[in-house]
C-alpha cells in the first residue's frame, strides 16, 4: 500500500508472509491504512491498542468500516472514558466540594454522561472510605429531566413509562445515592406556567426561532432548578457532533459573535456554571456504547428539530457519512476562534482548589484568560453582545416602553427570529416572559444608564433623571 | 427565468413602493418590497456604488480587468460597472479578461459570449487560456486526475492565469463577480474543511494587496437571486450553463445546503408567491 519499490528504505516489508506485514505496521504507528489487502483471520482481528482481544468488527457487533471496530470493547469503552475523565481533570470541572446536576434527557450522550459521572464518583466514595484522615469530601450528584410534555404531543402513558424508566435508572446508580428531579419546563413561570408557555411559544411565528427559544427556556428551567437545589454545576453530555450542528446553525442565523462561548468545554457566564465533558466524543461512538453496554436510553422524549436546525442535523449527518472526520473537523475549526473570559472555571478562594488548579495549569500549559469581560448579553439567549450591538442600546430615548427597551437589549438573531415585529404583539410577547428574562434585561439597560450618567455627571446642570 | 418574476394579485395592482407612480413588477429577494423595475434598477445600482465608493475599491485614472467568463454575475458586472463609470466619474479604464480552460462543450460557449460582451460594453477583450500558459487543458487534466478534487487545480491555474493576463493588460486591480451567495458557501466550505487561513480572507472585499495584483468583489453584498433578475429584466446576453465538472465538486454540498436554508428562510416570500 504505501509504496511499490523493491528497494524501498521505508521499513515496511513487503514480503508474502502478510502476517509479518501487518505485525510491523502495527508496531510503528498503530493505525492500519486499510484492511482490504490485510484479510487473514488471525492477525488483523486482535484489537488495536492491547492487541490481545478481538476487535468489535471480527465479533460481528460493528460493521468493519469505521475506527470504532478496530478497538475490542474494554479498549473502546476506555477510550471513551478516557476522553471524559481528561476533560474533567484538565479543565477543572468537578472538585470535590462540587454538588454537580446531570442533565438527563434520556438519550444516549446524557446517559453516557450520566452513567460516566456515576462511575467517578464511585470510585471517589471508595477512595474516602479507604482513606484514614477523610480530608478531600466526595462530589455530590443529582439528575434533572426536564419535562416538555406541556408542549409536546406524547402521549402520557409512554410519558410515565419512561419516567419510571429513569427512576429505576437512577436508583441502581447507587451508591452513593442520587437525587432525581423531574423539572416542568413551565416552572420557569411562578404561577399558570402551562397556559403561559403555550402562548408565548405561540406568539413566535418563526419555527426556528420557536424551537430555539424552547432550548432557552430549558436551560432557564434547568438553571434554576440548579439553584434551588443546591447544586453547583451543571452537566450537559452535549457531543462534538452536536457541537459540529451548533456551529453550523449559529454561523447561518449570524451568531458567530457569540459562538465560541456555546462550544468550549466550561461555561461560566451562567449563574451555576455549565460543563461539557463529552465534548471530544462522536454521537456515533456514545450511539454505540449504549448499545454495547447495555445502557438503557428513552428515544421517545426526543422530539426531531425542525427549521433550521433540521436541516443542519441532515447536512451534518450527510457530510458526515461522506467523511467520518468532518464533524471533528468542524468543531476543530470553530475551536480556533478566541473564547470569552468565562469559558473558564473561575478561581475560587479555597486553598486546595487554588493549588491543584495552579499544577492544572501548568501541566496543560493554560494560560490565564485576560480578555475584556463583555458588558452585556442578550436576555433571552444570554449570549455576549458586540460593541455594535451594545450601541443600539445605549441610543434609547426616553420615551421608550419597557417591552422597546427589553427589544433593544436582545441579540440580532433573537431580535429577528423569535422577537414579533409589529410594536403590538412585541407588547404582548412581553408580558408573557417569564420574570428571569425582564428582570435581567432591566438591570442591564439601568446599569447602561448610569454608566454614561457617570461620565457625564460633572456638566449636568440639574439633577432630575429622565424616565428610563 | 419565470421565477424572477411575480405577477400583480388578482386583487388589483400594487404601487411600487419606492415610487409610488408605477405599477409594482417585481418582491426584491433582499428586502421583499414590492417595487417597479426601474425602481429595482436604481436601488441595485445604487447599493453596488455605495459599496465601491464605501470600501474604496477603486481610484481614479486605474486601470480594472474585469474577470469575465461569460456568465451572469460577470456580464451583470461588466455592464453595471461601466455604467457607474459613467454616471458617477470613476475615471477607470475598464477591461474584460477571459480564461479560458479548455473545457469542451462548456468555456469554448461561453467565451463566445464574452466576445459579444466586447462589442456590446465596448470593453476591450483579452483572453488567456491554459494550454498556452501551461501546456494543459482542463480536459487533458481531468482524464489525468479523474472526476475528484478537479476543482481545486483549476482554482490555483486561474488565480495564477488572471495574474498573468492582467500583467499583460498592465492593470491595477482585478474585479470578479463573485456574490454573497458564493461568499455564504466559501465561508461554509473553509468551516467544514478546517481551512483557518482561508476563513481568515474569504470574507475581505479586497485580497491580495500584498500580491501582484489586488482583486476586489463589489457584488460581495449582493444576492444571486437579484443578479439574476437585473441581467432577466435588462435582457443582458450571457451564458447559463454550469462547468460539466461541477456536480463533482465538495462546494456542491455548501450550495444545496444554502439553496434548502433560503427557502427557510425566505418562507414568506415563497408563499406570497404561490
Amino acid at each position: 500500500m504505501a509504496c511499490g519499490a523493491g528497494n524501498c528504505q521505508s521499513g515496511c516489508f513487503r514480503d508474502d508472509d502478510h502476517s509479518v506485514v501487518t505485525e510491523k505496521k502495527k508496531l510503528t504507528n498503530g493505525t492500519l491504512s486499510s484492511g482490504s489487502d490485510l484479510d487473514l483471520p488471525n492477525h488483523h482481528n486482535l484489537c488495536l491498542k492491547c492487541k490481545v482481544n478481538e476487535t468489535l468488527a471480527s465479533s460481528g457487533t460493528v460493521s468493519v468500516d469505521g475506527d470504532i471496530g478496530r478497538f475490542c470493547f474494554d479498549c473502546f469503552r476506555g477510550n471513551l472514558f478516557g476522553k471524559f475523565k481528561l476533560a474533567v481533570t484538565s479543565n477543572a470541572m468537578i472538585s470535590p466540594t462540587d454538588n454537580i446536576l446531570v442533565a438527563f434527557s434520556g438519550g444516549p450522550s446524557s446517559r453516557v454522561a450520566l452513567q460516566f459521572v456515576h462511575e467517578m464518583q464511585h470510585k471517589a466514595q471508595k477512595n474516602f472510605d479507604a482513606s484514614r484522615d477523610r480530608s478531600l469530601p466526595v462530589f455530590g450528584v443529582g439528575v434533572a429531566f426536564v419535562d416538555e410534555s406541556a408542549v409536546s404531543r406524547i402521549p402520557s402513558d409512554e410519558f410515565d413509562r419512561a419516567i419510571q424508566d429513569m427512576k429505576s435508572i437512577v436508583s441502581n446508580l447507587a451508591p452513593p445515592e442520587k437525587a432525581f428531579h423531574v423539572v416542568p419546563i413551565e416552572s420557569v413561570y411562578s404561577s399558570n406556567g402551562r397556559d403561559r408557555l403555550e402562548e408565548l411559544l405561540n406568539a413566535v411565528k418563526d419555527v426556528t426561532g420557536k424551537e430555539d427559544l424552547l432550548q432557552h427556556l430549558r436551560m432557564l428551567s434547568l438553571q434554576k432548578n440548579a439553584y434551588e437545589n443546591g447544586y453547583t454545576k451543571l452537566l450537559l453530555g452535549s457531543c462534538t457532533s452536536r457541537i459540529a450542528c451548533h456551529v453550523i446553525s449559529a454561523t447561518v442565523k449570524g451568531q458567530g459573535y457569540s459562538l465560541p462561548a456555546d462550544i468550549q468545554y466550561v461555561d461560566a457566564r451562567w449563574e451555576i456554571p455549565v460543563v461539557l465533558p463529552l465534548r471530544d466524543c462522536l454521537a456515533q461512538e456514545l450511539n454505540m456504547l449504549c448499545r454495547l453496554d447495555g445502557l438503557k436510553t428513552m428515544e421517545v422524549l426526543n422530539s426531531p428539530h425542525s427549521g433550521i436546525n433540521g436541516l443542519v442535523a441532515s447536512f451534518v449527518t450527510l457530510l458526515q457519512e461522506e467523511n467520518p472526520s468532518r464533524e471533528c473537523t468542524i468543531v476543530r475549526t470553530a475551536g480556533k476562534l478566541t473564547p470569552f473570559h468565562f469559558n473558564q472555571i473561575p478561581e475560587s478562594d479555597d486553598s486546595n482548589a487554588h493549588l491543584a488548579s495552579r499544577r492544572r495549569q501548568k501541566k496543560f500549559n493554560l494560560k490565564p484568560n485576560e480578555s475584556v469581560p463583555p458588558q452585556s448579553y442578550c436576555p433571552i439567549c444570554n449570549s455576549p453582545l458586540s460593541k455594535s450591538d451594545h450601541l443600539i442600546l445605549s441610543s434609547l430615548g426616553s420615551d421608550q416602553t419597557n417591552a422597546d427597551i427589553f427589544g433593544a437589549a436582545c441579540c440580532p438573531s433573537c431580535q429577528f427570529q423569535i422577537l414579533p415585529k409589529e410594536p403590538a404583539s412585541m407588547e404582548h410577547f412581553y408580558s408573557l416572559l417569564p420574570q428571569q428574562f425582564v428582570v435581567q434585561a432591566k438591570d442591564r439597560s439601568s446599569s447602561m444608564q448610569r454608566q454614561l450618567r457617570e461620565q457625564i455627571q460633572d456638566f449636568l446642570l440639574s439633577d432630575s433623571e429622565d424616565g428610563t | 427565468m419565470g421565477e424572477a418574476e411575480v405577477k400583480p394579485k388578482k386583487a388589483g395592482p400594487v404601487q411600487c413602493s419606492i415610487c409610488s407612480q408605477r405599477r409594482a413588477a417585481l418582491k426584491r429577494p433582499k428586502t421583499l418590497e414590492q417595487i417597479c423595475r426601474e425602481c429595482f434598477y436604481a436601488v441595485f445600482e445604487e447599493e453596488i456604488h455605495r459599496v465601491i465608493v464605501d470600501n474604496q475599491l477603486f481610484k481614479p485614472g486605474e486601470r480594472i480587468a474585469i474577470g469575465a467568463s461569460g456568465g451572469k454575475d460577470s456580464t451583470v458586472l461588466a455592464y453595471v460597472l461601466s455604467e457607474l463609470n459613467r454616471r458617477h466619474n470613476y475615471g477607470l479604464d475598464l477591461f474584460l479578461l477571459s480564461v479560458d480552460e479548455g473545457i469542451t462543450g462548456y468555456r469554448d460557449d461561453s467565451l463566445e459570449t464574452v466576445k459579444r460582451n466586447e462589442i456590446q460594453y465596448g470593453l476591450p477583450l483579452k483572453v488567456v487560456s491554459y494550454k498556452d500558459l501551461y501546456g494543459w487543458t482542463m480536459d487533458e487534466i481531468v482524464k489525468m486526475i479523474g472526476l475528484k478534487n478537479n476543482c481545486t487545480f483549476c482554482g490555483v491555474f486561474r488565480r495564477q492565469a488572471l495574474d498573468r493576463g492582467a500583467a499583460m493588460l498592465k492593470v491595477d486591480k482585478l474585479a470578479t463577480g463573485h456574490n454573497a451567495d458564493d461568499i455564504a458557501e466559501t465561508v461554509l466550505l473553509n468551516i467544514l474543511r478546517g481551512d483557518i487561513a482561508r476563513l481568515s480572507r474569504c470574507t475581505s472585499i479586497i485580497t491580495g494587496e500584498d500580491g501582484p495584483i489586488p482583486r476586489c468583489k463589489p457584488f460581495k453584498y449582493t444576492y444571486e437571486k437579484e443578479i439574476v433578475m437585473y441581467a432577466y429584466f435588462k435582457r443582458l446576453d450571457y451564458f447559463s450553463t454550469e462547468c460539466i465538472y461541477s456536480p463533482n465538486a465538495y462546494r456542491g454540498f455548501a450550495r444545496e445546503f444554502i439553496k434548502d436554508l433560503e427557502r427557510i428562510r425566505l418562507l414568506p416570500l415563497t408563499l406570497f408567491q404561490q
